[in-house]
């Protein structure tokens, strides 16, 4: 277990260094996106921003205008399994070199991790104002059609922590513990 | 109805019941109960430094200072909002429910709630969390001179990992206590990191699928620290967060000694042909509280948790 300060965008070497259990704090750009998002990708639609080398945030933050620019109020991430069918697909198309999440994603994203260079990053579910705190700017939104908590908000944050539960190995801290914790279960069944 | 109707019926309620509601929402959203902070901390402190178990819930601590100075709401899903609710015979229990479904009104214009609740056909947000069966309301009469409300915020990711089970079940086992802490705990191996753990369950082993659900989420309501009254149901809370805690899961499925923060364990009768075990699921942002109500005047006399 490391721990990392990184910067996005980010390339692939970085991030097919990092394994699972690493803790990795992220400056720079982020971008959110969650169920929408994705599925107007997977139909077809081109995103509106250069996502190469980027990290997709599963979260729909809750913003509030003030004057001309947009305040973030809380934004802690959202459960990324929804976004399992279409993910690898935007890794593959899209070269983005991570997400951020909450409660893992399945074989699919594992595999495309793997191949296109990729990693799954758990931020702390529920820590709303935390995870505020860390981005300190909000420099843009794109399909605001989508509503709110499903456009596509340009973040710019510092030190956000998360921690890699799925590399660019084959691994999956999620399958691991699941396993692992199966096993000491079963061995602590009452009869 | 029309913006004057609306305006109208607005200002019909009770407005010292109004602020009273709206005031125990603020608290529930944005500050964590006493007893489950304490509980938070006293894991925290059993967790290995440096590890992801410790990292997260240093970040959870940090967070639930933070809603509480800010004012802001502990986790942006506000959840589902559930009532419970006491009042005197006699007392007028609809004017309580109008009174109430405006402060969330007014609650979620503020910003203390998430705009949640969703047309299950069309997709729609009210985008005032009041709908078809939200907020949901318990209503239960007493023969005290007061009337208590208990509200209790219970968030999505966590209510999704809800289980029910019907016994005998072929890998689980009987209808007898070995039956139910297997399929317990089959729920908790399920649930891994996913209903955002440390995590606190609300269990009922008996009454029909809907009732069986409902009392579960009930237990909630129960202090953390209490004492099941049925010794036979106590050692059974205990034993399910000991080997809980000794299945590694730990915060968020990271890894560690903390998976549950605790069991609360209730009973209702069943029909001779069924046997069910439902578990509600809760998480660390476990947001419930309640306020003691002076019936004539509708302000707080006490607040609870
Ligand atoms: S499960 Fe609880 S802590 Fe996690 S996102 Fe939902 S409401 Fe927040």
């Amino acid at each position: 277990m490391a721990n990392y300060n990184l910067t996005t965008p980010l390339d692939e070497a970085t991030v097919r260094s990092l394994n699972v259990g690493d803790t990795v704090s992220i400056s720079g750009r982020l971008y959110t996106g969650r169920d929408a998002m994705h599925h107007r990708i997977h139909t077809g639609t081109k995103p509106p921003v250069d996502l190469a080398g980027h990290i997709i945030y599963h979260c729909g933050p809750v913003m509030v205008k003030e004057g001309d620019h947009w305040k973030c109020n809380a934004a802690g991430p959202t459960t990324s399994s929804r976004e399992e069918p279409y993910q690898w697909e935007v890794m593959r198309d899209y070269g983005i070199r991570g997400v951020i999440g909450k409660g893992g994603m399945g074989p699919k994203t594992l595999d495309g991790c793997a191949k296109y260079g990729a990693v799954y990053l758990h931020a702390i579910g529920g820590a709303a104002q935390v995870c505020a705190q860390w981005i300190k700017r909000v420099d843009g939104v794109d399909w605001m059609d989508l509503g709110s908590p499903e456009a596509i908000w340009h973040l710019w944050v510092e030190d956000f922590m998360t921690i890699v539960t799925m590399d660019a190995h084959g691994k999956s801290l999620h399958k691991e513990i699941f396993e692992e914790s199966k096993a000491k279960l079963l061995a602590l069944k009452a009869s | 109805m029309s913006a004057t109707a609306q305006q109208a019926e607005q200002k019909a309620v009770d407005p010292a019941l109004f602020e009273t509601v709206l005031e125990l929402i603020r608290r529930t959203s944005t500050i964590l109960p006493d007893d489950v902070v304490r509980a938070i901390e006293t894991a925290h402190a059993t967790e290995e430094k440096g590890s992801n178990a410790d990292v997260a819930l240093n970040i959870i601590g940090c967070n639930i200072g933070l809603a509480k100075d800010k004012s802001a709401p502990i986790c942006q899903d506000t959840g589902t909002i559930l009532f419970y609710i006491h009042t005197p015979v006699g007392y007028d229990q609809l004017a309580l429910e109008e009174a109430a479904t405006e402060a969330v009104r007014e609650a979620t214009r503020i910003g203390y709630l998430r705009q949640n609740s969703v047309d299950s056909l069309t997709g729609k947000n009210s985008g005032d969390n009041t709908g078809p069966g939200s907020p949901v309301f318990h209503f239960h009469q007493w023969r005290k001179p007061h009337v208590e409300i208990k509200v209790m915020l219970k968030g999505g990711g966590c209510e999704n990992m809800n289980a029910q089970y019907s016994l005998p079940h072929p890998d689980l086992g009987g209808r007898d206590l070995a039956g139910v802490e297997n399929a317990i705990l089959d729920c908790v191996l399920q649930a891994q990191g996913q209903g955002c753990g440390p995590g606190i369950l609300g269990v009922c082993i008996g009454g029909d699928r809907g009732t069986s659900y409902a009392f579960a989420k009930e237990q909630l309501l129960r202090l953390l620290d209490d004492t099941n009254t049925d010794p036979v149901l106590g050692d059974l809370e205990k034993r399910i967060v000991d080997k809980a805690n000794r299945s590694g899961i730990g915060p968020m499925g990271f890894g560690g000694k903390t998976t549950l923060l605790a069991c609360k364990i209730g009973v209702a009768n069943r029909l001779p042909a069924s046997f069910f075990v439902s578990i509600a699921y809760m998480c660390w942002a476990y947001r419930r509280r309640g306020v003691e109500i002076d019936a004539a005047s509708g302000a707080a006399v006490g607040w609870l948790y």
